[in-house]
């Protein structure tokens, strides 16, 4: 199956579409030889010139969801327009929360599975070929789909470089969703937005993770302090998330966010695969962690073996002293 | 309140995990245990229906050679019974063909509320919740951190990039809860011992009347072309801290002109 055409989602936050859509689009450029994207909400028409500059020459339009979570309505919205032909051969999906969510009901409605978790894709002879990082990192597993239809592939975020290709703005047309009813019966009543200081988890170029060996929760205030020392952001170990004390947006991991920073410092983090699935990829790592046999230290670049509780508060200080 | 919740048995994931060099399959021979990440939608679901005043908790799972050892834990909690569905014919199924084989089960027990972690630990695809419900025709809300129940209706705090949304979806629906959000209890020994003759029903594929080309290797779809060692990082200096590790630190941060 070659593949001519693939689809990307878009999604959007705060009127620009998000980081990971647009290393996907890059990415599908090169891949095939149109590259059209989907994408719903209130803002879609500003999106255009953005998305068009990424190389994408149409984008379907769901359209405004109206509260509806956009799984159930943009799935059906897919699935219509595969139906009534000339679809893509390929969806790429960001791996989002919404992303996820939609990738899922879409595999159903197309009755085509998944690929989640991708972090390469490449064109092969039968197609798109994924590549996957899996036993924290240590081996890469390659796959395919078999058979008939689309594929839908989940993609992690900073698995390809964003950019432009300097196209002319896509053309927007309207995708609307099918009535989908009780599927689509979850509404969004409120939005809390959480404050937060410094770079986003994703984004930053510094982040400073913390783990078990804090022993406790109040200790992570350190982290937070260092982080904001070094305008970073911080992060989290899954076990410190599952005892529930920082919550799931701060976890880094298989199961949580990459993050590719300039500098990653570990701190009191073990390094379970899990975890080093989503760090080991940083430009520079520093690990501090009491146990010098911890898997942590054989991916750091600096490693301190020493007690977090005492290093920290100490270069929390010499930091704050060079003013 | 009848809730169902999805629950794996997975490889101990204290122990190296391994492919099979024939089948490229994840081997998941020896003892099974409850999936750590279930534990949340088990102790959620108990706290459910308490506070709704009654209902039952059935557990629903697949998994080889009949296990039974992480239902058992989460029936040792306080589910009431459990649904297991294992046929040599699921081994290699992926997340669809998982999905088809749950809803069918789950369909069964006509629950008001079906719980499932976002992703397992093992496989962590993450899809497999959201395609039962689409399966189901329920509406879902994903990434849960606050599950609530009034009257017909289920009201969450759904995780965001930004923050948290609250979210309202009329009953019956699928609702998968992050790690963390609740404190699973531990099983008492009176729940252990309860535990061994609360009732499992086993089934197979084919009496949720499931073809064996929808599930199994063969309903997968895909297939692994390669696995290969990914390039090693170079480990890099290792200082055992002596009162002066935190310079070392700041060095290195100079260097990279964090500092």
């Amino acid at each position: 199956m070659s593949v001519d055409k693939i689809w990307v989602l878009a999604e959007v936050a705060d009127g620009a579409p998000i980081t990971t859509s647009l290393e996907l689009i890059s990415q599908a450029r090169s891949l095939a030889g149109t590259v059209e994207a989907v994408t719903w909400g209130d803002a879609t028409a500003s999106v255009a010139g953005t998305l068009g500059d990424y190389g994408v020459t149409t984008v379907h339009d769901v359209g405004d969801l109206a509260g509806a979570l956009p799984g159930a309505p943009v799935a059906a919205a897919i699935a219509a327009a595969v139906a009534q032909g000339g679809g893509p051969d390929a969806i790429l999906f960001p791996a989002t929360y919404d992303g996820r969510d939609i990738a899922a009901r879409l595999s159903v409605r197309l009755d085509r599975p998944v690929l989640t978790n991708v972090v390469g894709l490449t064109a092969g002879d039968g197609g798109l070929v994924t590549e996957h990082a899996i036993f924290g990192g240590s081996q890469m597993l390659s796959a395919r789909f078999t058979g008939e239809g689309p594929g839908i592939y989940v993609v992690r975020a900073k698995s390809f470089a964003a950019e432009p290709s300097g196209g002319a703005e896509a053309a927007v047309v309207a995708a609307p969703a099918p009535d989908t009813g009780a599927t689509n019966g979850a509404r969004i009543v409120a939005r809390h937005v959480e404050e937060r200081i410094g770079p986003k988890l994703d984004e930053a170029d510094v982040v400073v993770s913390g783990g078990r060996g804090l022993g406790e929760k109040d200790n992570y205030a350190l982290i937070e302090e260092l982080a904001a020392l070094l305008r970073g952001a911080a992060g989290a170990s899954r076990a410190i998330v599952d005892a529930g004390w920082v919550p799931y947006s701060h976890q880094v991991g298989q199961t949580g966010k990459t993050v590719k920073p300039t500098v990653y410092l570990a701190c009191g983090i073990s390094g379970a695969t899990q975890h080093l699935v989503g760090m080991k990829n940083s430009k520079n790592i520093v690990a501090i962690n009491k146990d010098q046999d911890a898997p942590i230290f054989s991916v750091a670049d600096l490693g301190i073996v020493g007690d977090v509780h005492k290093v920290l508060p100490q270069l929390i200080e010499a930091i704050k002293a060079r003013g | 309140m009848n809730v169902v919740v999805c629950v794996k048995q997975i490889p101990d994931p204290a122990a190296p995990p391994a492919l099979d060099p024939g089948t490229n399959n994840l081997v998941r021979e020896g003892k099974l245990i409850l999936d750590d990440s279930d534990s949340y939608g088990v102790e959620m679901a108990l706290q459910l229906a308490d506070a709704a005043g009654g209902g039952e908790v059935t557990l629903v799972s697949m998994a080889p050679n009949g296990e039974t050892s992480g239902l058992r834990t989460a029936l040792a909690m306080g589910a009431a019974k459990a649904i297991l569905i294992s046929d040599d014919t699921l081994a290699g199924t992926d997340a669809l063909g998982t999905a088809k084989v749950l809803a069918a089960a789950i369909k069964r027990a006509e629950p008001d509320l079906v719980l499932a972690a976002t992703e397992s630990t093992d496989g962590y695809t993450g899809t497999t919740p959201v395609q039962i419900a689409e399966l189901l025709g329920l509406p879902s809300v994903t990434f849960a951190k606050k599950v609530e129940i009034t009257g017909d209706s289920v009201k969450v705090e759904r995780q965001t990039e930004a923050g948290y949304d609250e979210v309202e979806s009329p009953l019956p629906a699928l609702v998968t809860v992050t790690a963390g959000v609740v404190e699973p209890r531990y099983p008492s020994f009176k729940g252990i011992m309860a535990a061994k003759s609360k009732p499992v029903e086993t089934l197979t594929a084919a009496d949720l009347g499931l073809d064996a080309s929808q599930v199994g290797n063969a309903g997968a779809r895909q297939e692994i072309t390669q696995v290969a060692d990914a390039e090693a990082r170079s480990a890099g200096e290792i200082v055992t801290d002596e009162g002066e590790g935190y310079q070392r630190v700041i060095g290195f941060l100079e260097q990279l002109k964090v500092l």
